[in-house]
């Protein structure tokens, strides 16, 4: 799969041009017709092989969260701004790279020594951090980047290997949908497949509004690296999700309640294809579904993710096994969607 | 009515769940209706269509309350069988210590909560469970995902009524009682039966889409100022229905707020006005759908909104109906 390139791509949301790219050089082959919309959504139909009619729309979000850059100070510093959701504490002596022309920096932090005891209790705001690119004044930065700029987390993909075939890197959230969504292309649907990658996701669910809109389906699956925090706790509480244990489905979320019918399906399917597979915690968390569902005349809609630990920092950690497990039950509840009657 | 009410208001429909309030509605509107569909989301849209009438402008008018009510969604069940759950909805902690809540199967658990530190301590959501009586988990016969409702039984206390989800089922017994006794309009009127009002107005949101009316109007209930040391508002029960002027979530159109008035004068039905500091309803979504729409509100007054039990006035009830009946019998100038 290709989920190391499209993890080291750039797409921070706004700017999802390198992503698109990728992907469309890599699903060309499977499709049958494709068009970029005004926000940058790239959407693709493959015909469907059984003359059913039903318009079915498949959706992953290219862009990630990252860094605007605001303003370049005197001395050749970088102020900058959050895109998306991300932690100030995450930030501190991070490597960036800005601007189509990777420029690579970092975020710089004071160091230890220089901490009084109560600094080291407070958390260091976005506003007073500022990224390094090792210029000497503003002149000579500017040479380099614009207010306007991106940045990105500079983060190799690696293979941790072990049984649950662990990968680290940038921007699982939501690359790994993508990745999941370019092999579903790979096979063949008796109805319209609308695979949509979209763009904005991190910033409101702004692409998928009109690209469901332009699409009009009538029925949506969202693909999804989500929030997973297995971590050891103290209290008998569940994670969000858990690594390893499968795709994760969402019943309710922040933005959307999913089809009981769907849902439905999906269980089915994993059951009688002894699929592993979760329900997400309900409650936490939005998807590009709560778009969808709410376009038009409304769109039964759900949600399968591949559980991601530490999303919305520079790096987050999936199991390749959940990977696959996604692909597998995505492609096999899709050939089983005829039988799912969506009229009430 | 009041059978009525106390079917809807015992029916289970936490939000995205509302398949059994939708068949009871459908059965007591069958063959009142020209038209009645079920959209994606699952709203019931039951259209009256208008005969029309020499000298009145003939309108497209959606009607709306929502059919869902709060509840609670179980998010993690230990090993002994108790279960942790989020809120579907606005659900306020205090009110759930005590409280009972039933299963779509009709299965009942009660909520508990932990050793409390503090005696003052403000009730936590994620300090409490829900207690279904389960020897264990593998007993307990329950999953992450199960929705369950508040449950308690309605209770005529004569001119007042008190039961679980008034909100928005009195909408919804309004709308059907309007429905029934229409004999004829010269407006297209759509009863809009809508889902998924308590987590975002999303099911008014679809079925604007698709009614495209020119005027709306949602009925739904609004908290009031008339309780011992309640937070200051002119709104009371049995005052009469309540003309939305603004809320959280929008400022109603002037001319269907007139429109609501004057029908109330000429009827000389009693009436309110409400300005509602927090909240929101349907009509807010239905305002901004597609290139936009003249929507009002006609709240019904209720104290103890968003706890199981809700209280309004059958005077204000009957009368929401009569002005609403006779806003959809005459010409409407906005």
């Amino acid at each position: 799969m290709l989920l190391k390139e499209l993890s080291e791509a750039v797409g921070v949301s706004g700017g999802e041009g390198a992503v698109r790219q990728l992907v469309l050089d890599a699903i060309k082959a499977n499709i049958d017709e494709h068009r970029v919309d005004a926000l940058g959504n790239l959407i693709t139909l493959k015909k469907g092989r059984g003359g059913q009619k039903r318009k079915v729309m498949v959706a992953a979000h290219m862009d990630e969260i990252g860094l605007m850059i605001v303003r370049i100070e005197k001395e050749g510093s970088l102020r900058f701004r959050p895109v998306g959701g991300i932690d100030d504490r995450v930030l501190l002596a991070k490597k960036v790279l800005i601007g189509d022309k990777k420029v690579p920096g970092v975020i710089g932090s004071k160091p230890v020594h220089l901490l009084d005891p109560r600094q080291r209790q407070q958390v260091v705001k976005v506003e007073d951090m500022s990224i390094d690119i090792g210029a000497s004044s503003q002149e000579e930065a500017g040479k380099l980047v614009k207010v306007g700029d991106y940045a990105s987390f500079d983060v190799p993909y690696r293979d941790l290997g072990g049984e649950l075939r662990a990968v680290t890197g940038k921007a699982f959230d939501d690359r790994a949908g993508c990745a999941v969504l370019i092999e579903l292309l790979k096979g063949s649907y008796p109805f319209d497949l609308y695979a949509v990658f979209t763009t904005q996701e991190e910033v409101g669910l702004r692409g998928a509004r009109v690209a469901a809109y332009s699409v009009a389906p009538d029925a949506a699956f969202v693909l999804e690296g989500t929030i997973c925090d297995d971590m050891p706790k103290q209290k008998d509480v569940s994670p969000t999700t858990v690594v390893g244990q499968g795709p994760a489905i969402t019943l309710m979320d922040r933005s959307v309640i999913s089809d009981q019918r769907l849902v439905d399906l999906l269980v089915r399917t994993a059951e009688a294809n002894k699929i592993p597979y979760q329900f997400k915690q309900p409650g936490i968390g939005a998807t590009d579904a709560g778009a969808i569902h709410l376009s038009r005349e409304g769109v039964p809609s759900v949600v399968v993710a591949v559980p991601s630990r530490y999303i919305h920092s520079p790096v987050c950690l999936l199991s390749l096994n959940d990977l696959e497990n996604t692909v597998q039950l995505m492609q096999r509840s899709l050939a089983g969607l005829d039988k799912v009657d969506l009229s009430r | 009515m009041k059978e009525l009410i106390a079917e809807l208001t015992e029916a289970w429909g936490p939000s995205g769940y509302e398949d059994a309030v939708r068949k009871i509605i459908a059965k007591h509107i069958a063959g009142y209706a020209d038209d009645v569909r079920t959209d994606a989301l699952g709203n019931l849209i039951a259209l009256k269509q208008g005969k029309p009438k020499k000298g009145i402008e003939k309108r497209r008018i959606m009607l709306a309350a929502h059919m869902d009510e709060i509840g609670v969604i179980v998010s993690h069940i230990d090993e002994k069988g108790f279960m942790r759950f989020a809120p579907v909805g606005g659900v306020f902690p205090p009110t759930l210590l005590g409280s009972r809540v039933v299963f779509a199967d009709g299965a009942i658990g009660v909520i508990g909560r932990e050793r409390v530190e503090r005696p003052d301590e403000a009730p936590r959501m994620d300090k409490m469970f829900i207690d279904a009586g389960a020897a264990d988990k593998k007993r307990s016969g329950r999953k992450v995902g199960d929705v369950a409702s508040f449950t308690r039984p309605f209770v005529d206390v004569g001119q007042r009524l008190v039961a679980k989800a008034m909100d928005d089922r009195i909408g919804c017994a309004i709308l059907v009682q309007v429905l029934q006794e229409l004999k004829t309009t010269p407006h297209d009127v759509y009863f809009v039966f809508t889902a998924q009002e308590e987590v975002g107005c999303r099911g008014a949101t679809t079925s604007a889409f698709g009614v495209e009316p020119e005027i709306a109007v949602a009925v739904d209930v609004t908290p009031t100022g008339d309780t011992p040391e309640a937070a200051p508002m002119a709104v009371e029960l049995g005052a009469g229905p309540a003309i939305k002027v603004k809320d959280r979530g929008m400022l109603a159109h002037v001319g269907v707020k007139n429109w609501m008035a004057d029908t109330a004068e000429r009827l000389k039905l009693p009436y309110q006005f409400e300005v509602l500091e927090a909240g929101s309803t349907d009509a807010m979504a239905i305002q901004t759908s597609r290139a936009g729409v003249a929507s009002g509100v006609l709240s019904v007054p209720t104290r103890y909104v968003h706890t199981p039990s809700e209280m309004v006035d059958y005077d204000d009830v009957q009368n929401s109906v009569k002005l609403l009946l006779g806003m959809v019998t005459a010409a409407v100038k906005l």
